[in-house]
């Protein structure tokens, strides 16, 4: 990569095209970071609206300029543009943005909004950026470490807030045993082959030595722990406990576009030539996450507890998907992961809305009533939880179908009665919240505020639930399109 | 037919409901009402013909509607096969909701849920025609759940009562376990035949007979048992096979027109029909039949003895559904899939009449279940008790009676079948006959004969039903007493279901039967020379014996047999063993895997022991509590040596 | 004669301290991001052994840039551990133990 006779003449302003969600966040983020230290208390609270401003800019600049047609490699090989790259960059800057278009209110009733929130988000945004078009060791690591710290940060937020502080600091600590790992086997896979390049490293076929198996291994670590897959998953419940609920959110979404990028630039594009080793360890890593997952699960009251072990049961689901090392098992966990961050970004964000009076809505009990409380979001709730347990016709039926299809196609049987047998069982705390929604009196009486604008987007959200499980064509040919045959 | 006319008829009720759900505050109570009776009347009207032009030679219609998605050449659509199974069945399901449309006006006049309950009740049929009209088993599941869930919802209508919301959520349950045998069993044919479309999994049947699957190592099973099985474990509990039967006599808890037309007469039958459908499965499978006969008998036979000390009129009722389903099983087990279905038929309007019966005189009580405060009541509302009593005549199958052509067809070819397990299944039903008719005419004397036993309160607010009640009760009576006798030769002998449905010529017993047959009337005083008629009347007399004679008599026989009462009033402690057991246990493991696995195991023993015996004691105390940063370290740590030590072994 | 294979050796004792280190130490969290710090450095050292013996530099660039991040995160691990600090009015590991389950 560092190639002494880095030639001035190609690096032209319209080679950097590419690269312009990038160029384009980094800057928004610096005028956005001026402006909120100039502006002073009167004009601060603008700097909300103009976060949201520069991602909508973003994303029109992703779309017009740095849409490619076909691969394209930059910076000397360490960054790579391609469709999949593009279009996730784009979910993942929608989701950010609707995560703080969701949060606005709850930030404002806890007086915790600052303009550091909107930057820390957008820096977080521009790792997961980062790690979506990764294609050398090096950028990897500075995605995920620019994602990382960033969410640290948001974890401990509220500087009030003492769980916060306990959930930041085992975050912080596991994460960064996870980035030591991550590392650690770098430097291995570095020593073996002596490239840090993933065009090099996918080339390379693999030597089947110890130390390879520790290599993968390692970095298998680091990638099941910030999907956070079971035994590396001891964070996520803290985590999503003990954050404020806006920044919960905002972890349980894009970054989950990350992991999924991670996978595929890491794992299935550079050492996609030897995937027998890996595909074993994700396997056992799936297993593990569906079953504890989802038992652990139902032994949850505080529903933010509850949506932290949902969302490590779903990982599994995820992570069956890339068992099948073939492109249809690929597509279907890309299906998979965008379903789950739509899915999730509604139900955090009835969670947020439907907070009590003094700023949290975290217990189960909290949602006894709903349906009389506030019919519309205990719809919307309604139809998010029967999409996530995967009830016809919602999206999230189609996401476990595929997922399943993929694994019978590759002769995975037993894999696939397990996945069948844990959404059994999984469908049961989802439909215990609809359960205390509707057929359980609530304590809680205090109005939910009407945020005319808010509710509309959620609105939105869950209909795009339930159109894309009535269309569900539409995500297959757009998943076919961004993953082609090998 | 044209599949505008076909598209029609569940999209009717589905757009009544729609309107009177979401508009139901707009149109008000009566306007609810009117449009979803039209609704389904529409349906009624336009199925009857489609029921005549198959009848006058109009081919089957099979075809799809709309494609929703096609994936792998697997194709997922909106199909119907209307042949004159599915007809048959269209008929009955939207006479039986028509009428209890109407009883319905009366029934619920005074609940707040009206219109939310006539939407439910649209919303029921049809989902219940998508599912027997369904060319596919993406359709059949999709009517399957559908159902499934406006049952759900209907067996907590009065969601204020906790008896309610459990039996709803038990309800749930139990049809999970259910649906997952369906699930499994639909994948199993989409693996062998490659394709979700009937007509194309049915050609693939006799291949599939020929192959075998390893489940448990060394021991090959024939891949159509299982399917078939698997199939089967859904039909059991959507139409309440013994041990999956649990929920239906709690979901009693509804509201009595649900009770009629989902829980008797339409809804429980799926599985039958979902059998009866799959006869070219099923019929390469003896193993799969035998299975199906001995679950059939034994719950024909012995959830009819619960029947017997049950006070509760519903639930008596209900009982008897329990049993009449054990009986179309026990059928389809000997591949007489005809004789089920048009049980099937007879049933559906003798038993909705039954508990439209019973809800009239539940509504003319002031909402009083129990029969021991009823008695003397056919003074006071002779018609619902002459209606009644055809009802019940015909459930024990008193001849030229409909339930009596499609019950003593039903034990005749039990009879003639040589199927493993036929003799315990013909035992089961013949002397389920004597207990039907034994609990049947118990009801019977308890509510209407003998003297009155109402109290002050009852006596005082009685008022007997009005006509929008009455009306149903009269529809439904006339085809309970006429309809075995003119349809018996035409669906069971003379070849109406056609390529519907399929029987081997070696397990064909019902053509063994027509053999011998001559004309409905011959087939009723034939009747005379059988064991089952004198059976019958021994179980009425008894029943008269007991219950207006020497009353003392029961409950000497009571108190000298209690353990057998103790036995039944317990329903064979199947809601013990689940909900002590079963639920217990899966409760128990998650508490354990968190408790022990997390706690007690990786805090106390490993972490540390590994840190020295001296802090172990004081480990063990602190381990009762997590959340500790270093546990969760250990956890990953112990993850990655597991990945090294795993895969570096086997290098 | 230093080997390759002592250097990793090293490298890998540095990692495996590290990793004990941090559930074995029950008190200061401070000892944490000292572990922590520890285990970057194991990385770092494989990295340097690695890039000498290949005689390729891409090695030694990463560790400059392993070096940077580091510091940023221990800043940040710094600040989140003062306000820990000001919550809890305590830095001990077996104190952090409110969300659990």
């Amino acid at each position: 990569m560092i190639n002494p006779a880095l030639n001035e003449s190609t690096l032209t302003l319209a080679s950097l095209a590419p690269a312009i969600t990038e160029i384009a966040l980094a800057t928004g983020i610096c005028a956005v970071l001026m402006f909120d230290v100039f502006a002073g208390r009167t004009w601060r609270y603008l700097t909300h609206g103009l976060t949201l401003v520069v991602l909508a800019i973003c994303a029109w600049l992703t779309l017009s300029v740095g849409a490619v047609a076909t691969r394209t490699v930059l910076f000397d090989g360490l960054y790579v543009a391609d469709k999949l790259g593009v279009f996730l960059k784009l979910a993942a800057l929608m989701a950010t943005a609707l995560c703080l278009f969701y949060s606005q209110h709850y930030l404002d009733r806890r007086r915790i909004h600052g303009g550091e929130y909107d930057i820390l988000a957008m820096t977080a945004l521009l790792g997961i950026s980062v790690l979506i078009s990764a294609n050398n060791l090096l950028t990897v690591y500075l995605g995920v470490e620019l994602l990382s710290l960033s969410l640290y940060a948001l974890v401990a937020f509220d500087r009030d807030s003492g769980i916060a502080a306990e959930a930041a600091i085992k975050y912080f600590v596991l994460g960064a045993i996870a980035s030591g790992a991550l590392l650690y086997g770098m430097s291995m896979l570095y020593g073996l082959t002596g490239t840090l390049s993933l065009d090099k490293l996918a080339l390379v076929s693999a030597s089947h030595g110890a130390g390879f198996v520790i290599a993968v291994a390692f970095i298998v670590v680091a990638v099941a722990f910030k999907f956070g897959a079971v035994p590396f998953h001891m964070w996520v419940p803290d985590v999503y406990h003990g954050a404020p609920s806006s920044v919960a959110l905002l972890i349980a979404t894009a970054p989950k576009l990350a992991s999924f990028a991670l996978v595929m630039r890491l794992l299935v594009y550079g050492l996609g030539a030897d995937p027998v080793l890996w595909v074993q360890m994700l396997t056992a890593l799936a297993v593990l996450s569906l079953l504890l997952g989802n038992i652990l699960a139902i032994a949850q009251t505080n529903i933010r507890r509850m949506l932290a072990y949902s969302a490590i049961a779903n990982v599994g689901f995820i992570l069956l998907g890339f068992v099948t090392a073939d492109t249809a098992g690929y597509r279907a966990a890309l299906s998979y992961t965008l379903v789950y961050v739509l899915t999730t970004l509604g139900s955090f964000g009835v969670l947020l809305l439907a907070a009590r009076s003094d700023g949290e809505a975290d217990e189960l009990d909290d949602f006894k009533g709903l349906g009389t409380r506030d019919p519309l979001l205990a719809l919307l709730m309604l139809g998010l939880m029967l999409s996530t347990a995967g009830v016809p016709p919602l999206v999230g039926f189609w996401a476990k179908l595929w997922i399943i299809q993929a694994l019978l196609h590759t002769h995975h049987l037993g894999l696939a009665i397990l996945a069948v047998l844990v959404s059994v069982i999984g469908a049961y705390y989802y439909l215990r919240v609809i359960w205390y929604m509707y057929f359980d009196a609530g304590r809680e009486q205090t109005p939910i505020p009407r945020q005319a604008g808010t509710r509309l987007a959620l609105g939105l959200n869950t209909l795009a639930v339930l159109a894309l499980g009535l269309l569900p064509n539409v995500l297959l040919s757009l998943c076919e399109r961004l993953i082609g045959a090998p | 037919m044209n599949p505008q006319l076909l598209l029609a008829i569940p999209l009717l009720p589905l757009a009544a409901a729609i309107i009177a759900g979401l508009a139901g505050k707009l149109i008000g109570r009566t306007g609810a009402a009117l449009i979803t009776i039209a609704g389904v009347a529409a349906a009624c009207v336009l199925s009857v013909q489609v029921l005549w032009a198959l009848l006058h030679g109009a081919p089957p219609w099979n075809a799809p509607v709309y494609t929703w998605l096609v994936s792998d050449n697997v194709s997922m659509q909106v199909g119907f096969l209307v042949d004159r199974l599915t007809a048959l069945m269209m008929v009955v399901v939207t006479f039986v909701s028509l009428c209890v449309h109407v009883y319905t006006m009366g029934y619920m006049r005074d609940d707040p849920g009206y219109q939310r309950f006539f939407a439910y009740i649209s919303l029921f049929t049809f989902s219940m025609l998508m599912l027997v009209m369904a060319n596919n088993f993406m359709q059949l599941f999709f009517g399957w759940e559908a159902v499934g869930v406006v049952s759900y919802l209907l067996i907590g209508f009065w969601y204020t009562r906790p008896s309610a919301i459990f039996a709803n959520l038990k309800a749930f349950l139990v049809n999970r376990v259910g649906d997952f045998g369906f699930l499994l069993g639909i994948a199993g044919v989409l693996y062998y035949t490659g394709s979700l479309d009937y007509q194309t999994a049915f050609s693939w049947a006799p291949g599939i007979a020929a192959r075998t699957m390893t489940i448990l190592p060394g021991h090959a099973w024939s891949a159509m048992t299982v399917i078939c099985i698997c199939l089967f474990i859904g039909a059991m509990g959507k139409s309440a096979q013994v041990p999956l039967h649990v929920w239906l006599p709690d979901s009693m808890e509804g509201p009595t027109p649900i009770s009629a037309l989902i829980h008797a007469a339409t809804m429980v039958t799926a599985g039958i029909f979902m059998v009866a459908r799959m006869s070219p499965l099923f019929e390469y499978s003896d193993t799969a039949l035998s299975f199906v006969m001995v679950i059939g008998a034994t719950t024909a036979l012995f959830m009819g003895f619960l029947g017997i000390i049950n006070n509760d009129i519903k639930r008596v009722v209900a009982y008897s559904t329990l049993s009449q389903l054990g009986y179309m099983t026990v059928a389809l087990g000997v591949s007489a899939y005809s004789v089920a279905i048009f049980h099937l038929m007879t049933h559906a309007f003798f038993k909705a009449l039954l508990f439209l019966t019973a809800g009239a005189v539940i509504v003319a009580m002031h909402h009083e279940q129990d029969m021991r405060k009823m008695g003397g009541l056919r003074h006071r509302m002779p018609l619902t008790y002459w209606t009644s009593v055809i009802g019940a005549l015909a459930l024990i199958g008193t001849p030229f009676f409909s339930g009596f052509y499609s019950k003593d067809a039903l034990i005749e070819a039990v009879g003639e079948s040589h199927r493993y397990g036929a003799s315990y299944a013909y035992f089961c039903v013949v002397a389920g006959v004597f207990v039907t008719a034994f609990y049947t005419f118990r009801m019977i004397f308890m509510t209407f004969h003998g003297e009155e036993r109402l109290d002050h309160h009852a006596k005082e607010h009685f008022h007997d039903v009005g006509w929008d009640m009455k009306g149903p009760l009269v529809a439904l009576a006339i085809p309970s007493l006429l309809i075995g006798f003119f349809t018996i030769e035409p669906v069971l002998f003379n070849g109406y279901f056609g390529s519907a449905i399929r029987v081997l010529e070696r397990n064909d017993v019902v053509a063994e039967i027509g053999r011998e047959f001559h004309g409905a009337a011959n087939f009723a005083l034939h009747s005379v020379l059988s064991l089952p008629l004198y059976l019958a009347i021994a179980g009425v007399v008894s029943a008269w014996y007991l219950v207006l004679k020497r009353p003392a008599l029961a409950t000497s026989i009571q108190q000298r047999f209690s353990w057998l009462y103790r036995l039944l009033d317990n329903k064979y402690y199947f809601d013990w063993f689940n909900e002590n057991v079963l639920a217990r246990s899966s409760r128990a493991l998650g508490y354990g895997l968190w408790r022990g696995g997390d706690q007690a195991i990786i805090d106390g023993v490993l972490v540390n022991g590994s840190a020295g015996a001296v802090g172990w004691f004081a480990g063990v105390a602190r381990a009762l509590q997590s959340g500790f940063l270093y546990s969760y370290a250990f956890w990953m740590i112990v993850g990655l040596v597991m990945l090294l030590g795993w895969f570096l072994v086997r290098l | 004669m230093i080997t390759l294979g002592h250097m990793l050796t090293l490298s890998a004792v540095l990692f495996a301290l590290s990793v004990a280190g941090i559930f074995i130490n029950r008190r200061n969290v401070l000892l944490l991001l000292m572990c922590i710090e520890l285990m970057l450095l194991a990385a770092n050292y494989n990295f340097i052994a690695f890039s000498r013996y290949l005689g390729n530099i891409d090695g030694q660039i990463f560790v400059f840039f392993i070096l940077t991040v580091a510091a940023a995160e221990s800043a940040i691990g710094l600040a989140i551990l003062v306000v820990l600090f000001r919550e809890r009015r305590s830095i001990n590991v077996e104190d952090l133990n409110t969300l659990r389950g």
